[in-house]
C-alpha cells in the first residue's frame, strides 16, 4: 500500500494540534484532512472513507469516546487512534475496551507516532487481506460441484442449506457412490466454520488399531512403530468438522472411545497423558442400516443417538434418473477438460444406455464409465461402444490368465454387482473388508 | 536554482555555519546568503523549557530576502512542536521556509562523547532534509536518500546527504 493510498483523519477542537499533526503526516506523504468537531468529523466520514482516524478524546460537544461509537455505526473496522492529556488516561482506557486500536498522550513522542501509524497501517491491511480472501474462500466453497434438478436432490440441497449453519451432528444416508463426502464439503463450505478445516476419515477403511491411532494420535513410543509424536485428526479438526465415513464400521471400542470424546470435548493421545480440548462438529456418512445395527448390537444406542440428530437421506441415481443427463454431460465436459480431449457430448443411442442402466455405484459408476469412455472414444462425442460393457450389454473377456489376473476380474466383478457395497462384497467373497480394501488397492480396481 | 539564505537563531559556531553553507551549495548546486542573527525569545515555551519551531518558521518568513528561493533558520536550541515532544527540524513542504537544530543531534545528549564531525555531518543531512520539504518533497523509501525520515540521531548516520535519483529528479531537475 503506497501511503498516498493511505487515508489520515485528524479530529481536534486544537488548531494547533490539528496543524502539527496534519503537517506531520503530510510530510510522510500520506492523505490527511482535519476536522475539528465531532460534527465536521462524521460529515468528512460520511463523504470519504479513512484508515487510520486520530481523535482526542476531550472535545466540547459531543468527545472521543461518543464519536468513536458513532464512526463504528458506518465502518467497524476503522481504526481509531486516541489522543489524550495524562488527565483522561482512564477514558482512553476505555475508548480501547470498546475497540479503540491504541491511544497516546500529549505531547506524543515522534518514535511513539511513527510506529503507532505503521502498526495501524499493518493491521489495517491484514484486515483488508483477510476480508479478501474469506470472500475469495466463499467464491470458491460455492455448491457448484453437487449437480442435480430433480425434485429429491433439490430436497437434499434444501437440507444441507438448512442445517449448514446450525452446528448440529449430521448424520449422510446413502448407497456408495452418491456422493456423501461431497454433501459433507457442502455442508462444511456453508457453516460458520469454512475457515477451518474439514478434515475426513474412513472408518470403513482401516483395521481397529490403526483408526484408533488415526483419530486420536499418538505419543512417541506408544506402540511399535510409533517414533514420533503424531497429531490425531480430532485435533486436526479442532475448530472445523470431523467427517465420519462408514461410520457404522466402526469397532466397538473405538465407538466408546468417541462416544466419550463427543460428550465431553476431549481425551488424551494414544500413550499420552495430556488432556487435549477440542472443538469440531461432526459429519458422518453411512451406506448401512444403523438402526438394524443398534438392535443387532454392533452399534452403540447412545453412540447412535449423538450421531443421528438430523439426517440427510441421499437418493441413489436410479430415483433420479432425470439427473442422468446433466451428470453425464457434467463429467464429459470435466474430463474433456483434464485430457484436453475435443469430447463434447454424449449421442443419442448412448444417453439412452445410461439413463435406462440402473448404476448400483450410483454417481461414481456413472463418473468412472464417463470417465473409461472419454479415454477409449474420439471427437466429436462418446458413442455406445465407447460405455462399459455393464452398460451397453457387450460381454468382456477379463485379460490374462494368470491367477492374479483372475481374482482381480472376479473381485471387481462382485463389486460391480453390488453396486461398490464393501460389506456386501466381502461377505460374498468370504474375506474380511479390510483384506478387500487391500486388495482393490492392489488391483488399482478405483482408478 | 536561485540562492537559500540561512539564518543563525540565537547562538551558532561561525564554523558550524561554514560547513553547513558549504555543503548545501554543494549537493543542492545553488548560492547561500548568510543573515543577521535572530533571537529566539517569541518561540520559548516556559512550561516545556523548548522552543516552537513553527512559531520560528513564522518569524523566519519575513526576513527572506526577494532574490532567495528559500530561508532556512539554524539553531542550537532544543525545538518542538505542540502535539510531539521534539522535533529535529520543521519545514513548509512547498513552501519557503525551514528550520534544523542541532540540540537532540549531538552524540552528549544520549551519554556518548562528543563528535564534532559525526555533528556537522548530522546538521547538513536533516538541514537537506527540511529544504527538500520545501521544495515538495515528500519523505522516501530509499533508506540511502537523505529524504528518507528519521526517528533517531543514529538513524540520520546511516543515510546519504545526497537526494535519491527519483527525489533529486522530482524536486530538482526543473529548477536547474
Amino acid at each position: 500500500m503506497e501511503t498516498r493510498d493511505i487515508g489520515i483523519l485528524i479530529v481536534d477542537d486544537e488548531r494547533v494540534v490539528r496543524a502539527s499533526l496534519y503537517n506531520w503526516f503530510k510530510e510522510d506523504g500520506y492523505r490527511v484532512e482535519t476536522a475539528e468537531n465531532a460534527a465536521e468529523a462524521l460529515k468528512k466520514l460520511q463523504a470519504t472513507g479513512y484508515d487510520i482516524i486520530l481523535l482526542d478524546i476531550k472535545m466540547p460537544g459531543m468527545d472521543g469516546l461518543e464519536l468513536q461509537r458513532r464512526i463504528r455505526e458506518f465502518d467497524k473496522n476503522a481504526i481509531v487512534i486516541i489522543i489524550t492529556a495524562y488527565a483522561s488516561v482512564d477514558t482512553a482506557v476505555q475508548a480501547l475496551k470498546e475497540g479503540a486500536f491504541d491511544y497516546v498522550t500529549k505531547p506524543i513522542d515522534p518514535d511513539d507516532l511513527t510506529h503507532l501509524v505503521r502498526n495501524a497501517i499493518h493491521q489495517r491491511t491484514l484486515a483488508a487481506e483477510n476480508v479478501q480472501l474469506k470472500r475469495k474462500i466463499e467464491e470458491l466453497s460455492q455448491l457448484e460441484e453437487i449437480v442435480g434438478e430433480s425434485p429429491p436432490m433439490k430436497k437434499v440441497l434444501e437440507l444441507v442449506k438448512t442445517v449448514a449453519a446450525t452446528d448440529a451432528t449430521v448424520m449422510i444416508l446413502g448407497e456408495s457412490g452418491t456422493g456423501k463426502e461431497l454433501i459433507a464439503r457442502a455442508i462444511h463450505a456453508n457453516s460458520n466454520r469454512r475457515y477451518f478445516p474439514l478434515v475426513p476419515v474412513n472408518c470403513g477403511a482401516m483395521a481397529e488399531g490403526l483408526l484408533e491411532s488415526d483419530l486420536f494420535g499418538h505419543e512417541k513410543g506408544a506402540f511399535t512403530g510409533a517414533q514420533y509424536r503424531r497429531k490425531g485428526k480430532l485435533e486436526m479438526a479442532n475448530g472445523g468438522t470431523l467427517f465420519l465415513d462408514e461410520v457404522g464400521n466402526i469397532s466397538m471400542k473405538t465407538q466408546m472411545d468417541l462416544l466419550r470424546v463427543i460428550e465431553t470435548k476431549q481425551f488424551t493421545r494414544l500413550g499420552g497423558e495430556q488432556v487435549i480440548k477440542v472443538d469440531f462438529r461432526i459429519v458422518c456418512a453411512t451406506n448401512k442400516n444403523l438402526e438394524q445395527s443398534v438392535k443387532e448390537g454392533a452399534f452403540r444406542e447412545d453412540l447412535y443417538y449423538r450421531l443421528n440428530v438430523f439426517t440427510i437421506p441421499l437418493p441413489p441415481l436410479r430415483e433420479r434418473r432425470a439427473d442422468i443427463p446433466l451428470l453425464a454431460n457434467h463429467f464429459v465436459h470435466k474430463y474433456a477438460l483434464q485430457m484436453s480431449k475435443d469430447i463434447k457430448s454424449i449421442s443419442t443411442d448412448a444417453m439412452e444406455l445410461l439413463k435406462g442402466f440402473d448404476w448400483p455405484g450410483n454417481v461414481r459408476e456413472l463418473e468412472n464409465a464417463i470417465e473409461r469412455a472419454m479415454v477409449v472414444g474420439s471427437p466429436p462425442c462418446i458413442k455406445a461402444e465407447d460405455l462399459p460393457r455393464q452398460v451397453n450389454g457387450q460381454s468382456q473377456i477379463p485379460g490374462g490368465d494368470t491367477l492374479a489376473d483372475v481374482e482381480k476380474a472376479h473381485i471387481k466383478k462382485i463389486l460391480e454387482r453390488t453396486g461398490w457395497n464393501i460389506t456386501r462384497s466381502a461377505e460374498i467373497l468370504k474375506i474380511d473388508r479390510v483384506t478387500l480394501y487391500n486388495k482393490i488397492e492392489k488391483f488399482g480396481l478405483r482408478t | 536554482m536561485s540562492v537559500i539564505a540561512l539564518v543563525p537563531i540565537h547562538t551558532v559556531p561561525a564554523t558550524q555555519l561554514e560547513h553547513l553553507a558549504r555543503g548545501i551549495r554543494e549537493i543542492l548546486h545553488c548560492e547561500t546568503a548568510l543573515l543577521p542573527r535572530l533571537e529566539a525569545a517569541a518561540a520559548y515555551e516556559a512550561a516545556r523549557n523548548q522552543y516552537n519551531s513553527t512559531t520560528l518558521l513564522a518569524h523566519l518568513l519575513p526576513l527572506r530576502p526577494p532574490h532567495s528561493a528559500k530561508i532556512l533558520g539554524i539553531t542550537e536550541l532544543d525545538l518542538f512542536i505542540p502535539i510531539l515532544t521534539y522535533v529535529f527540524g520543521e519545514a513548509q513542504l512547498s513552501g519557503a521556509a525551514a528550520v534544523v537544530s542541532s540540540f537532540r543531534l549531538r552524540n552528549e545528549l544520549y551519554g556518548l562523547p562528543a563528535d564534532p564531525t559525526r555533528l556537522r555531518q548530522r546538521l547538513l543531512k536533516e538541514a537537506n532534509h527540511e529544504l527538500g520539504h520545501t521544495f515538495g518533497l515528500i519523505h522516501c523509501r530509499n533508506v540511502n536518500c537523505v529524504m528518507h525520515p528519521s526517528t533517531y540521531a543514529e538513524d540520520i548516520d546511516l543515510k546519504a546527504e545526497r537526494f535519491c535519483e527519483e527525489c533529486w529528479k522530482e524536486a530538482f531537475e526543473s529548477v536547474h
